[in-house]
């Protein structure tokens, strides 16, 4: 018989963003488990973590499993004495041939146990397994540990109740409803717990509940915010959106400001004309039915009025102080203990722009990037750091290149995010970054593992995109000043960056970075990586790496370290003057032209002629062949590197 | 509509009916309702106990002059310990809520995870702040840490700021607007010290002299720890709760320095590194002095 499975986990208010990786998580652990089912189903509310299954059966098959008993030779009583242990007459049991001899044995039924038995058993394990990031414990030391205390637990196989305890909860077969809407004790079966919640004001699927918001929103130009959204569908077990709005005056401040507060303080949509242009308006989702008398509406507008009106008491008061004047105050700021104040920090960045190539524009920027720590809205709101300067700048006249530059240099925040949007912005960027990952290696604060207080990671990756996309052909080795953990900190963000952002392969990022030319020039190694994965699509080419590969094997078995040149004198007519021609006519041409008609030469060669021969002479002179036209075609790639099929 | 006062009493008698010692405000100054020793020496040990109480709380860095309609220097929290946390806490607290009369049919109540973390005190808890129609209203802690020591029983911490709870049942913007009680709103009440305070800690506190203060303190605290003998017969009337004053006292003066912007960022995580050393020793001391006798052994 086929059987449906329920497991309910009710807590208190767990973290809206831990809430799908829990999900994830409990059904990896849930398959782990070897509960044979057909369907597995997850939905959470920030209440309740729930799995449900279709297809269980109700006891786990039989097994036989054989069991050896006393060797044949044995006397009577050892094989009495077996058999009286596993229950059985002795003329039960059987001979089995082993190759040790044989043996008296017995053919053991096991009967499989009731999956309800193993869930029971099962259960409260994998429960406490689901990973969240930061746990508690609430029944007192040394008690369970989970994301918040776990209040009531529903676990139901078929009609009947899967019964364990955990941390003092016994679990049934009693759910709860919506805080305030619903009923803290609701029964339910599998068939009606979906609809029995909705009745209580639940609504179980985080797709329903998009679908809810997105249905209220739908006729309002509400600026687009996944993550916002994905924030409001786990922190609510019912949502329902509502239109506040404020007074337009607010509208003086910038829109960043004003958006920020929204969305970070108070986890409100913006909304915005055709035109993309801010309107005193916002979307606030409740985690309630309606708001028939407006309390919700205006208690929201209350609290935002009062939060712009903080804002803008931040922007007038900065405004007394313009951000040039500002600029030894970062004396007063630490950077970090080791690698003093904001102000020695922005005095190395000005020198770093100008190595850079950075222009007037450039140095002014980086003069002025960090004096916006300095005031009341960026100790408010941090994440407006740079953006803040930007604004400030602009109003107090610096030119576009310079507030724009000040306003950028924080990017890219991500991978997801854009570069600077201007060259000064750019170069300014660069020499935050670089300044900070330079100093931080040089008093030895290197992340390791997961520990990366500085974001080091995220900047390196920073230099990597904006070199990059900024197409800026400095070499990036020349900027790191010969240090070599940094050098190969850098080697690992540069083969991310090409691999998990631009989906390059990864061997074709080893034999790019091979290459002769090295991989500083990132411009450069972005082009040969390109050029790399369309020759990938000729079918000559793994053949020719591979034949790269033992080329280069062959030289490092001899331990070739030949300069001289190729005698042609010794060359011997056949397959090994075809290739030395062939050599020739190609050398110096793109290895798109020269691949079809290299490969052919060389598999000959390697078909026919011997490279170890027994005179030195020849010997050395097939070497240096062979070196040579590795060393010709490497310019793009180490070709050895990549990783052939066949 | 109900006055400050109301409020306050509503929620003081709420807590009364549900076993909750309703202490007075402690009489050395805090920065917040987790210090007073109601809390912070309460938290440790396994002895069960219920506190409510109204604190206010000095925030020097905050003060306005009595200018911004919401930030203060000193401001009101209503503060409440269960310990251990009941299992229907978190009804019991929307219980208080209700009994200031309002009705969370009408309202909209998140919990946004908010955790709690004071370095200098070595404690820190999970928990949320509570959202009442987009405004935090509460702050909720489940204690995991105190003293640098792991609690057990893990206590429930609820803190309310009173003005701002008391503003949006009034119906106001400025928390100066709020009836206190009839004929007297929280301006006339509060107004001058907040514009006092404000002067003093801003502009006219003597750094030399607060540094002074702050190391006569400091000392008096680590000469009593010193003085503490574990093994003592008579360990437990020595004054650690006159030692915990002086770490208080310490704490008060690192703010006011800090809002006279007297230290440098550097010289920061030093002081409070001070500030945290005493608290943690007081801590310490505490919990080995009221271990029952067979835990002690």
């Amino acid at each position: 018989m086929s059987l449906p499975f329920l497991l309910e986990i009710g807590t208190e208010e767990i973290p809206d963003w831990m809430i799908p990786g829990a999900l994830e998580s409990l059904h990896l652990l849930f398959e782990k488990a070897e509960i044979p089912h057909e369907t597995v189903r997850l939905d959470a509310t920030p209440r309740r973590l729930v799995l449900r299954a279709e297809g269980l059966v109700e006891r786990q098959a039989d097994t036989e499993e054989r069991i050896l008993g006393p060797a044949k030779s044995a006397p009577a009583q050892a094989l009495a004495g077996f058999a009286r242990k596993q229950g059985v007459r002795p003329e039960d049991l059987t001979i089995e041939s082993t190759p040790k001899g044989e043996y008296y044995s017995f053919l053991k039924k096991v009967e499989g146990r009731p999956i309800k038995d193993i869930l029971a058993t099962a259960l409260p394990a994998m429960i406490l397994q689901i990973y969240f990031p930061k746990t508690m414990y609430w029944t007192g030391k040394g008690g369970p540990r989970f994301i918040r205390p776990i209040r009531w637990i529903v676990a139901l196989l078929g009609e009947e109740i899967v019964p364990f305890e955990l941390a003092g909860v016994r679990s049934g077969a009693l759910t709860a409803g919506h805080r305030r809407l619903g009923s803290p004790e609701i029964a339910v079966t599998i068939d009606d717990y979906e609809r029995r919640l909705r009745h209580h004001y639940v609504i179980l699927s985080a797709a329903e509940r998009r679908y809810k918001i997105a249905g209220e929103m739908a006729g309002i130009r509400v600026k687009p915010d996944d993550a916002l959204f994905e924030t409001l569908i786990y922190i609510t077990e019912y949502p329902t959106a509502i239109t506040g709005s404020f007074d337009p005056e607010f509208l003086e401040l910038p829109e960043e400001v004003l958006v920020t507060v929204m969305r970070h303080h108070q986890k409100y949509f913006s909304v915005e004309d055709a035109s993309g242009k801010l309107v005193p308006q916002f979307v606030a989702v409740m985690n309630i039915d309606a708001d028939p008398e407006g309390f919700v509406r205006r208690g929201n507008e209350r609290v935002l009025r009062a939060r712009f009106n903080d804002a803008r008491f931040f922007w007038e008061t900065d405004q007394k102080k313009a951000l040039a004047a500002r600029v030894e105050d970062l004396g007063h700021v630490t950077f970090q203990a080791k690698l003093g104040s904001y102000l020695e920090k922005a005095r190395r960045m000005m020198t770093l722009a100008q190595e850079l190539g950075g222009d007037t524009h450039a140095v002014r920027a980086a003069e002025l990037a960090k004096c916006d720590l300095t005031t009341e809205l960026v100790k408010e709101f941090t994440e407006l750091q740079g953006v803040v300067g930007g604004l400030y700048a602009r109003v107090q006249g610096e030119p576009g290149p310079v507030w724009q530059a000040i306003y950028d240099h924080y990017k890219p925040e991500s991978m997801e995010d854009s570069i600077p949007r201007n060259r000064t912005g750019q170069i300014v960027a660069l020499a935050d970054k670089l300044d900070t990952l330079r100093g931080c290696f040089r008093v030895g604060m290197i992340p390791t593992g997961s520990r990366d207080p500085f974001a080091l990671r995220r900047a390196a990756q920073g230099v990597v995109k904006i070199l990059v996309e900024g197409r800026i052909e400095i070499p990036l080795l020349s900027l790191i000043g010969g240090d070599e953990p940094l050098k190969s900190f850098f080697e690992e963000r540069v083969k991310f960056y090409f691999k998990d952002i631009r989906g390059f392969k990864y061997d074709e990022i080893n034999a790019a970075m091979a290459a002769t030319v090295g991989w500083s020039n990132l411009v450069d190694l972005e082009a040969r990586l390109a050029r790399i994965q369309s020759l990938r699509a000729s079918p000559d080419f793994e053949p020719l790496a591979a034949s790269f590969k033992r080329i280069r094997n062959i030289l490092e078995q001899a331990q070739f370290s030949g300069e001289g040149a190729i005698e042609a004198g010794l060359i011997e007519p056949g397959p090994e003057q075809d290739l030395y021609d062939e050599y020739r006519r190609i050398a110096g041409q793109p290895i798109e032209h020269a691949i079809s008609r290299l490969r052919p030469k060389v598999d000959l060669f390697f078909d026919k002629v011997l490279v170890n021969t027994p005179d030195a002479r020849v010997r050395q002179n097939r070497l240096t062949l062979l070196n040579t036209l590795l060393r010709e075609f490497s310019t793009i790639a180490d070709f050895s590197e990549i990783v052939t099929t066949s | 509509m109900q006055t400050f006062q109301e409020i306050v009493f509503k929620l003081k008698l709420y807590w009364a009916s549900r076993g909750c010692i309703i202490q007075e405000p402690y009489d050395v100054e805090v920065g917040a309702g987790t210090m007073c020793p109601e809390t912070f020496l309460r938290v440790l040990g396994p002895q069960a106990y219920r506190v409510a109480y109204v604190q206010p709380s000095r925030r020097q860095a905050d003060g306005r002059y009595g200018d911004n309609p919401n930030r203060l220097f000193k401001h009101m929290q209503l503060q409440v310990i269960l310990k251990p946390s009941p299992d229907d806490v978190i009804e019991q607290y929307l219980g208080s809520l209700e009994a200031i009369g309002i009705d969370l049919r009408q309202h909209d109540l998140k919990f946004e995870e908010d955790n709690w973390e004071a370095p200098t005190l070595g404690a820190w808890g999970v928990g949320w702040q509570v959202m009442l129609d987009g405004l935090e209203v509460t702050q909720f802690t489940y204690f995991q840490q105190c003293g640098g020591m792991d609690v057990d029983p893990v206590p429930a911490e609820l803190t309310y700021g009173l003005e701002r709870l008391t503003a949006f049942l009034q119906v106001r913007d400025s928390v100066y607007d709020i009836e206190w009680t009839k004929g007297f709103s929280f301006r006339d009440v509060h107004y001058l010290e907040e514009l006092q305070y404000s002067v003093y800690n801003f502009e006219m506190a003597d750094i030399p002299t607060l540094w002074k203060l702050f190391e006569l303190h400091e000392g008096e605290a680590i000469r009593l720890l010193q003085g503490y003998d574990p093994k003592a017969p008579d360990k437990k009337r020595f004054p650690l709760l006159p030692a915990y004053d002086q770490v208080l006292k310490c704490s008060n003066l690192f703010n006011t320095l800090d809002s006279r912007a007297a230290i440098s960022v550097t010289e920061r995580v030093g002081v409070i590194q001070r500030v945290r050393k005493v608290a943690v020793g007081v801590a310490q001391a505490w919990a080995d002095q009221q271990a029952p006798a067979e835990v002690a052994r």
